[in-house]
Parts: structure tokens; C-alpha cells; sequence
């Protein structure tokens, strides 16, 4: 009896919290997509509209919203590329201790600031900056920029649950690989990647949804460039009903994406 | 099996996006302005009528470098002082545009704003703030009047701010990249090719009106009389002015210390800016140079304002009185590089020749400026033959250009 008293006492915050706080604000953003503003105050005026809806359709936010997928894309793609090969010398080929090293490695960089990582990058790409300096040409403030400062950002998110899944694969299955005359490639099609997919699925929600959400750091390093995350953020102030139906587009995407990863098992391994 | 479940879950998806496009397909007639003939209703609230004890705090909106406490510089602290003097604790949130103050002060979390003109008659349309009673500031007479009762501070003869100060939107260019010395906004505009990626302009609708003032200059034709009143062809061409400008801009800012950045570090040559943002870079040695171009400029003439539903009034009024005092205005006016409200602020400043650099009583000056006005339907040109296009129109076609 105790017990279960103490369960219901220990489950109704978080209950609580994802009810009202979570849930309970994307239904009041979803509400708000359905209202809009005076044209002259920009105060939300509560009467049912859905022409919010209707403008995302045009062609300026079809391609906004293109461009977010298509960075978002690029970025998960991107981490994949890296952390596959790094993961697997992390886990199976690194000796112990170098191991830890590097697994301390990639995590050093979460410790710090977002803020302070994305000026970083600023700077670097800036004219005159370290890339310039270094290899004599920079990409300068825009779409190559905001790739490559996210590709930098959610790198961590990607290694560290391949690496996991890398620890996980039994040294014995690559070794019968060998032994039954496979390749180095074969293996890695046939075995390592169907063994691996759960957890590289695991990363790319991590490194698609910031990717998709950002707009702090393309903010900084991207120039004119216009994303979802930026559009909002411009319409937050004159357009609140509309900003709210351009978020409204975000959460139908990672959405969609969740239920596809959620195939694959890989949110059992998070 | 695999492949039916993720049939199902792209079937899912198919149906969530018809959802919206469906919600997306209704009706389009209720769109359209409901700011009939482009006049406002202003709710009726008062002013207050006398002050009270202070209540401890008071919460303040403002533009940077308007409120330094010394947390920037400690040798730039005009509110320290302030707080022992009136016990009244101040906080500061600074915002980087007019729409962000409006959309800011609609928290209700604070208590006074320094609003621009393109802000005040929103705010006090919303009934976000109230009238003031001038009585109640005592630096109020020391105002020159030129600023006093004007459309943006006044509705029907009831004032609903203290003026701060005033200036002009600059062109400002790095030296050493940009020569000869520009002395015309086609810098921005027309040449603004030779400096492709390197041009910045300010990130809100507002800046349709720097356009507008380009080709009030450069076409005449169009027929633009005051950059605030276009009507749709005349917004048409502002627009296609900005489109083709956007293919030369890095950057467009809002935030004003990353403005200055851009400059020091030649990521940005030429563009629109602030004198506070020339005064940070030329203190980091960048260098720059500000000029007021031949074809005049938009600008500011700010505005104390109390919100309606402050609970810190009497600290609110003791704060706008203290900002708007013969020292502290003088303070402001040279820190950030603008033009005083307070005539006796002119004896206050450590250049004597403030007041002067930056007009403060020159009336001839500022008729070249156009002040920040919210574009409404009715043309604030007195045109009665068109319709003008209103701020939320403009709001529509700066985030066209912006995403085109």
C-alpha cells in the first residue's frame, strides 16, 4: 500500500511535466498556427484562420523548408562519414588506454558552450581567419559555414552511440567473418553494418533534429542564409500565429522521422 | 515485414501532410487589414497622478548602450549612482530592433521602454502603456520642445512619453576597402557591387524605408514623398531595390555589437549603421568612418514610456527622470553618439562641441531625417487618392526579400 502510494507520488511530477509542459505547449503552438494578428499592433487576434497554412505552401517557404531538410541531410551524412571509421578504431582497433583518451576526446568538446563553439567558428572562417591563413581560402559566412559548424556541433552525438554499438560487436562475428574467406568490405557490408544500423539510426535523431531546430549558429556564421529556425525566429516578433505554424512544419517532420528511425529498433538503444 | 511497417509509417506521414496542406486549402478571404482607414482606437487609461514610495525595483527595455551600468565599461555607469540615490534596483534587457521591443514589452514584464517611433504607436494601440503625466518628471521643461507632443510621443494632445534623443541611421564603410570615401547610399545600393559580400543592412522591415528614402532621391518619378508612405508600386520598387541588393550582402544584422565585429574583422565593408557602432569599432582601431549621405537619412527620436500594468510606476518615473537629467542625457548622448533631449544636457557634455556634432537643436538637419514611423494604410503623406501599404505589408515583403 505504502508502496504504491510512494510509486503514484513519485510518477505524477514527470507525468505532470510532460502533460502540461511538453505536450500541453506544442498544443498551444498548434492552437496559435490557427489565429492571426493585427496588422497594425502585430497583438494575436483570436479569430480562426488558416491562411498561415496556406502561405507555408508558397514557394519562399517550400524552399526554406527544403533547405532545412537539405542541411539537416547534409549534416547527419556528414557526422555518419566521420564517425563510422572513428567509432570503429575507438572500439576495436585503439588499445586501452589510448581509448579512453579519445573517448575523452570527443566528449571534451560538449563541456563547452554552444555559444562559444559557434563564435569559434566564426572567426575562423571569418577573412583572415585560420582557414584562410591555412589553406588560403575560406568558404566565408553562408550555407558552407552553417554545414560545417554543425557537422562540428552534434559530431559528438553521432560517435558516441556508434561507439557504443561498435563496443557491443562481438570481435568473434568479424573474426568468423575472416575465417569463412570474407573481404575487409564484405564484412563491413554483411556484418559490422547490419549490426551497427540501430545505433548510427540513434545518432542521426540526435544530429538531424538539432540540425533541423538550429538557428543560433546559422545565425552567426550564416550569413543571409534563411532557415526554418531563423524564419521563425524573424515572424516570433511581427507574426507570432505564423511563426507558430512555420514550428507547426518542424514537428510534423521529426515526427515523421521518429516513426521511420522507430522501425529500424534504434530508439531501443538509446 | 519490415517493409510493411515502414509502408505504414510513410502512410502516416502522408496523411499528417495532407492534414495540413488540407488546413492549408480553406478559405483566403480573411486576409486583408482590419486597421480601418489607418486610424487606431487608443484604449482609455490614464495617466498616474502623483508618485508614490518607490517600490525597490524597476525593470527596463532598452536599446544598448542607453542604460550602462558598468558592466560593459565600469568607467560607463550612469545607473549605480541611480540606485542608491532612489532605492530603486534597476535590471536591464536590451533588444536590437523595434518589433523585438514591442513583441519584449508585451510580456509585461517590464516596467518602462526607450521606444523608437516605429514602436510607440503600436504600444500604445495595444494599451501597453499608458499616458504620462510630464508634471511628475521634473526634467521635463529642460526638453527641447521641438521634441515635445509630436506624433510619435502623443495621441490627441495626451502625451505618452518623455523624449530621449534623436540621431540618424549612418553609412558607414572601412577606409581601407572602400574608396573613394562614399558620400551617397548608392554605396549600398547601385555600387554596391564592388563590394559583393560585403554589404550589411539592418534586419527589420523597417529598413524598406532606407530604400525608400534611395529612391526618393534617385527616382523621382516614383513619386515618394516620405519614405514611410508608399503605396504598392512605390513598395514594389523598394522591394526589387532590396532583391537586388541582397545579392551583395554578407550579413545582415540586428545585433549590434556582432555589427561592429563584422567591421573590425572586414567580413563587412560598407552598410548602414549606428554612431555607437562606429565609436566600438574605431575604439577597437578598425578603420572606419561614418557619414550622414547626400540623400539624408532615416533615424530616431526615442521615447521613455510607462507600461500600463506596471507595478513599479513611481520607480519608473523616478528612472525616466533620472535618464532625461542634464547629466545623465549628456552621458548617453556622448556614449552612444546622439543628439540630447535635454537642452541643459549640451553644458553637461566632456566635448563641448557635442551638441553641435550632433545637431541637437538644428532643426534644419533633422528635417533631412526621417524618423521611424510605423507605415499605417492611410498615407502619412496626406495623399488621399491612394492607399498606402501598412507595416504588417512591409513585414510580409521584408521576410519576401530576406528568403528570395
Amino acid at each position: 500500500m505504502g508502496s504504491k502510494r510512494a510509486l503514484v507520488a513519485l510518477l505524477t511530477p514527470p507525468m505532470l511535466w510532460l502533460l502540461v509542459a511538453y505536450l500541453g505547449a506544442l498544443a498551444a503552438i498548434f492552437a496559435t498556427a490557427f489565429f492571426t494578428t493585427d496588422p497594425f499592433t502585430n497583438e494575436v487576434v483570436r479569430t480562426f484562420t488558416t491562411e498561415n497554412f496556406e502561405a507555408l505552401l508558397s514557394p519562399t517557404y517550400l524552399r526554406i523548408i527544403g533547405r532545412t531538410l537539405f542541411i539537416a541531410v547534409t549534416v547527419t551524412v556528414l557526422c555518419i562519414v566521420i564517425a563510422v571509421p572513428f567509432a570503429y578504431f575507438m572500439a576495436q582497433v585503439a588499445p586501452r588506454r589510448l581509448r579512453h583518451l579519445l573517448v575523452a576526446g570527443v566528449l571534451v568538446p560538449l563541456w563547452a558552450s554552444y555559444l562559444i563553439k559557434a563564435y569559434a567558428w566564426r572567426t575562423m572562417v571569418q577573412p583572415g581567419g585560420v582557414l584562410e591563413s591555412t589553406f588560403g581560402t575560406t568558404p566565408g559566412y553562408g550555407f558552407a559555414a552553417v554545414i560545417l559548424t554543425l557537422t562540428y556541433l552534434w559530431l559528438p552525438y553521432m560517435i558516441l552511440p556508434v561507439y557504443a554499438g561498435f563496443e557491443r560487436l562481438p570481435t568473434s562475428h568479424l573474426e568468423a567473418s575472416a575465417d569463412l574467406g570474407a573481404k575487409g568490405i564484405y564484412t563491413f557490408r554483411r556484418v559490422i553494418l547490419p549490426a551497427l544500423l540501430p545505433s548510427i539510426a540513434a545518432g542521426t535523431v540526435f544530429t538531424f533534429s538539432l540540425s533541423l531546430g538550429d538557428y543560433i549558429a546559422v545565425q552567426i556564421v550564416g550569413g543571409t542564409l534563411q532557415v526554418l529556425g531563423t524564419t521563425v525566429l524573424q515572424n516570433i516578433t511581427l507574426d507570432l500565429p505564423f511563426a507558430a505554424a512555420l514550428g507547426t512544419t518542424s514537428v510534423v517532420i521529426m515526427v515523421c522521422y521518429l516513426i521511420a528511425v522507430g522501425r529500424t529498433g534504434a530508439l531501443d538503444n538509446l | 515485414m519490415r517493409r510493411t511497417t515502414i509502408l505504414q509509417s510513410a502512410a502516416v506521414c502522408a496523411v499528417a501532410t495532407l492534414v495540413l496542406a488540407a488546413c492549408g486549402g480553406g478559405s483566403s478571404s480573411s486576409s486583408g487589414s482590419s486597421a480601418a482607414g489607418g486610424g487606431f482606437k487608443v484604449p482609455n487609461l490614464t495617466a498616474l497622478d502623483k508618485l508614490g514610495t518607490p517600490e525597490g525595483e524597476v525593470s527596463v527595455l532598452a536599446w544598448p548602450g542607453y542604460v550602462e551600468d558598468g558592466s560593459n565599461d565600469p568607467k560607463v555607469d550612469w545607473v549605480s549612482d541611480f540606485e542608491k540615490e532612489s532605492g530603486c534596483k534597476v535590471t536591464v534587457k536590451t533588444f536590437g530592433t523595434s518589433d523585438e521591443a514591442v513583441q519584449l514589452f508585451r510580456t509585461g514584464q517590464y516596467d518602462t521602454v526607450s521606444a523608437s517611433g516605429d514602436a510607440t504607436l503600436r504600444l500604445i494601440a495595444s494599451g501597453d502603456v499608458e499616458p504620462v503625466n510630464t508634471n511628475l518628471v521634473s526634467n521635463y521643461p529642460d526638453i527641447f520642445d521641438s521634441l515635445k507632443m509630436q506624433p510619435w510621443n502623443s495621441v490627441r494632445g495626451v502625451p505618452y512619453g518623455i523624449p530621449h534623443g534623436r540621431g540618424a541611421n549612418l553609412l558607414m564603410w572601412r577606409t581601407d576597402q572602400v574608396k573613394p570615401a562614399p558620400d551617397s547610399w548608392s554605396a549600398v545600393f547601385d555600387q554596391a557591387g564592388s563590394q559583393k559580400g560585403k554589404v550589411t543592412a539592418y534586419d527589420s522591415p523597417i529598413y524598406i524605408a532606407d530604400a525608400g528614402l534611395y529612391l526618393m532621391a534617385t527616382k523621382p518619378d516614383l513619386g515618394i514623398k516620405n519614405p514611410y508612405a508608399l503605396d504598392a508600386k512605390q513598395l514594389g520598387a523598394a522591394v526589387d531595390l532590396l532583391k537586388t541588393q541582397k545579392a551583395n550582402v554578407g550579413e545582415y544584422w540586428s545585433d549590434y555589437l556582432k555589427s561592429a565585429q563584422a567591421f573590425k574583422n572586414g567580413s563587412t565593408t560598407v552598410g548602414t549603421t549606428w554612431q555607437v557602432i562606429a565609436n566600438l569599432a574605431q575604439a577597437d582601431k578598425a578603420p572606419v568612418q561614418v557619414e550622414l549621405p547626400k540623400e539624408g537619412a532615416t533615424g530616431w527620436s526615442d521615447t521613455w514610456m510607462v507600461g500600463a500594468k506596471s507595478p513599479h510606476k513611481t520607480c519608473a518615473y523616478k528612472f525616466i527622470d533620472h535618464m532625461v537629467s542634464p547629466k545623465t542625457n549628456a552621458a548617453i548622448a556622448e556614449w552612444w553618439g546622439e543628439a540630447p533631449a535635454n537642452r541643459k544636457a549640451c553644458a553637461e557634455t566632456a566635448n563641448k562641441n557635442h551638441c553641435a556634432t550632433f545637431h541637437a537643436d538644428d532643426e534644419e538637419y533633422f528635417s533631412k531625417v526621417h524618423y521611424w514611423t510605423t507605415p499605417i494604410s492611410a498615407c502619412l503623406d496626406g495623399r488621399t487618392d491612394v492607399q498606402c501599404t501598412d507595416y504588417a505589408e512591409w513585414t510580409k515583403a521584408w521576410t519576401e526579400i530576406r528568403n528570395s
